[in-house]
């Protein structure tokens, strides 16, 4: 791919966060992204823009579409992909986040990937190896490859995102996913509102750049988006909310709740989905749904982040030589 | 041996109510004259002159909480290492906590400590013995023997006594055998697995947060059991605005109730935390930025008066995992020394 000639030099080694990127820097990322797009779309994927170069997938959270699309990623792109599954590894033995990361930085990758459920966790390795880290999601804190396939999503099918408004529903306290849009959406001038019962709102939401709605009727009104959130199981029942059935009755988007924002409204989701928890069944495969062509831009973002950080240009700079 | 003269120090001793700009005259290891008029005898014949100018010389401070690795980790830190940071930072009396493993919650281990002091550490070590046994929150400890035996006061370190009528008991034994019982009061239900303190900050790091109620409503309760008991009870390691102005009301006619806050506290904030400095991650967490600039001003009232203050520290910091991980642990001695 000769794409990396025709966009300036990305400024960024690491990719930990959004809040790390200028609205520059989002929009160029998201053009590379639809660059790459088509290159999924043709019988033969394979590029040679990262040939030679080795990628590292180091995820410590149980991952399906995040892992597999950033292998694909980097497949397409030519380079050789690794994935570290954490459950048989050294991990289980004990060994330190770092000393696993030296272990491999020794190795000498041009890329890690690394999911873990520690937030600070991405920033932390970016510290200690010589290579280029990107976050794919640490603890609640980030998950910038995820907020930039939604935007690359939303922007395909409304064509531009400022000035939209973008409704971000459910479990926003524990969600990467949400702070990541959030920075984002609001870097690209969209309205965002955050809505969700207010023992899953983190402290000081409404200081976060996010109108604040506690319910859906409020918080969908005249919506462009409607992006929704996973509940994690564990929080579910007596917790955080006293019962599924109650959050899905107050809080999971069914086709009552959906009406409340425009008719072309996006409905999305990162997925993995709780049918009938956070969404229904006949909403989540609806036509306003939109979470398959996500899965789809997830590729062409990472292919963009991955080639963007890998730039020749950059005299060797940010690569282990 | 020859006389010492220090010159042009800033002198601080509160014994003697002196804050002031002067000289200390040491001869034969003691000190003979300190303050602005110390020289006014002269200068000592062959006498070494120091310039100390922008330094300060006071007494030998008193840490009344530090946390060491011995027993237990002694890969991380012994009472010897201790002791050398201590005497570095100016501390010339420790007392020591007894979270260490074994827990000090026996005599044993009180002779122990105190053995160990005399044979390796530079300063005085004062071992301070657990409230529970093991630090679980159910049993009382051996108060009496622990305290024959050289125990200085008796507290649960990090950890806090959840039931009411263990704290109430321990109170009632502490006034009857006139020791000191020192509380850190945290909720572990609400704190829960907080890691900072819980607001904005912590929000956009995606770290929980621990409410400052969850400091204040087991100190609410454990001051309510010292006016009922009488028991001579230390909050020590106080992080919020709120629960200072609850000791100040409890201290208004009450003699047995005193606070304790760290240097960490004093001179830090949630800020400091930046992109994860996981070695901030302190227990209790970091506060926003006014309630450590409001400490840092001399108290009208005088409330925070004791001389209690608190220290952690680990000759090695483990920065190296990620701040939901790390034991919360940072160095109070060194720190202090170049604060004012």
């Amino acid at each position: 791919m000769s794409e990396n000639q025709a966009h300036p030099l990305f400024p960024h080694r690491h990719l930990l966060g959004i809040r790390d990127l200028s609205p520059q820097e989002i929009c160029q990322l998201l053009d590379r992204a639809e660059a790459a797009v088509p290159i999924s779309r043709k019988p033969d994927k394979k590029m040679s823009t990262l040939r030679g170069r080795t990628q590292i997938n180091l995820f410590y959270e149980a991952s399906t579409r995040t892992q597999s699309s950033f292998e694909l990623a980097g497949k397409r792109l030519g380079a050789d992909v690794m994935n570290m599954s954490v459950a048989s590894s050294s991990v289980k033995k004990g060994e330190t986040l770092i000393d696993t990361a030296m272990t491999l930085n020794a190795m000498r990758p041009d890329i890690l990937v690394i999911r873990h459920a520690a937030a600070g966790a991405a920033a932390l390795l970016a510290q200690k190896v010589g290579c280029s880290v990107i976050n794919a999601g640490d603890g609640a804190h980030e998950h910038p490859t995820q907020a930039l396939l939604d935007a690359l999503t939303i922007r395909r099918a409304k064509n531009a995102i400022a000035g939209l408004t973008v409704a971000v529903c459910g479990d926003i306290l524990h969600s990467r996913v949400a702070r990541s849009n959030i920075i984002l959406l609001n870097a690209l001038g969209a309205r965002v509102r955050a809505v969700a019962p207010s023992t899953l709102l983190p402290a000081g939401i409404a200081q976060m750049g996010v109108e604040v709605h506690t319910n859906m009727a409020d918080g969908l009104k005249d919506a462009d988006v409607v992006m929704m959130l996973r509940l994690q199981r564990e929080r579910m029942a007596g917790s955080f909310v006293p019962s599924v059935r109650e959050y899905f009755r107050y809080f999971g988007l069914d086709g009552e709740k959906l009406k409340h924002a425009r008719d072309d409204a996006l409905v999305m989701h990162p997925g993995p989905m709780n049918r009938g928890v956070e969404i229904a069944s006949d909403i989540a495969d609806g036509p306003q749904s939109v979470i398959e062509a996500q899965v789809e831009m997830g590729v062409a973002v990472r292919m963009a982040v991955m080639e963007a950080l890998v730039d020749p240009r950059r005299n060797g700079e940010g690569v282990a030589a | 041996m020859t006389a010492r003269v220090f010159q042009n120090a800033r002198i601080v001793d509160p014994s003697r109510g002196i804050d002031e700009t002067g000289t200390v005259i040491v001869k034969d290891g003691r000190v003979v004259a300190a303050g602005h008029d110390a020289l006014n005898q002269g200068t000592p014949d062959g006498a070494e002159t120091i310039d100390c100018t922008n330094l300060v010389i006071a007494p030998g401070l008193v840490d009344a909480r530090v946390y060491i690795g011995e027993p237990g980790n002694e890969h991380r830190e012994t009472i010897a290492s201790a002791s050398k940071a201590a005497a570095a930072g100016g501390v010339t009396s420790m007392v020591m906590m007894p979270d260490t493993s074994p827990v000090i919650d026996d005599v044993a281990l009180v002779e122990f400590v105190l053995r160990t002091a005399r044979e390796t550490a530079l300063v005085n070590v004062h071992p301070a013995a657990a409230i529970s046994k093991n630090l679980a929150g159910n049993e009382l400890t051996e108060f009496g023997l622990m305290r024959e035996a050289g125990a200085a006061m008796f507290t649960d370190g990090r950890a806090t006594i959840a039931n009411s009528l263990v704290m109430r008991r321990a109170l009632t034994y502490a006034r009857d055998l006139g020791t000191i019982v020192a509380h850190e009061t945290q909720d572990m239900h609400l704190a829960a697995s907080g890691v900072m303190n819980e607001g904005l900050f912590a929000s956009w790091l995606g770290l929980p947060g621990i409410p400052r109620e969850a400091e204040l409503i087991p100190l609410q309760r454990d001051l309510a059991l010292a006016a009922l008991t009488g028991g001579r009870y230390h909050a020590a390691k106080l992080s919020t605005a709120m629960a200072a102005d609850t000791i100040g009301r409890a201290k208004n006619g009450a003699d047995n109730v005193s606070a304790g806050v760290s240097i960490n506290h004093l001179s830090l904030n949630e800020n400091d935390i930046g992109e994860y400095r996981t070695f901030f991650r302190l227990s209790p967490p970091l506060r926003t930025e006014e309630i450590a600039l409001r400490w840092s001003k001399p108290s009208k009232t005088g409330r925070l008066t004791s001389s209690f203050r608190r220290t952690i520290r680990r000759m090695l910091i483990p920065s190296d995992c990620p701040l939901q991980m790390p034991p919360t642990v940072l160095s109070g001695l060194k720190p202090c020394w170049r604060w004012r």
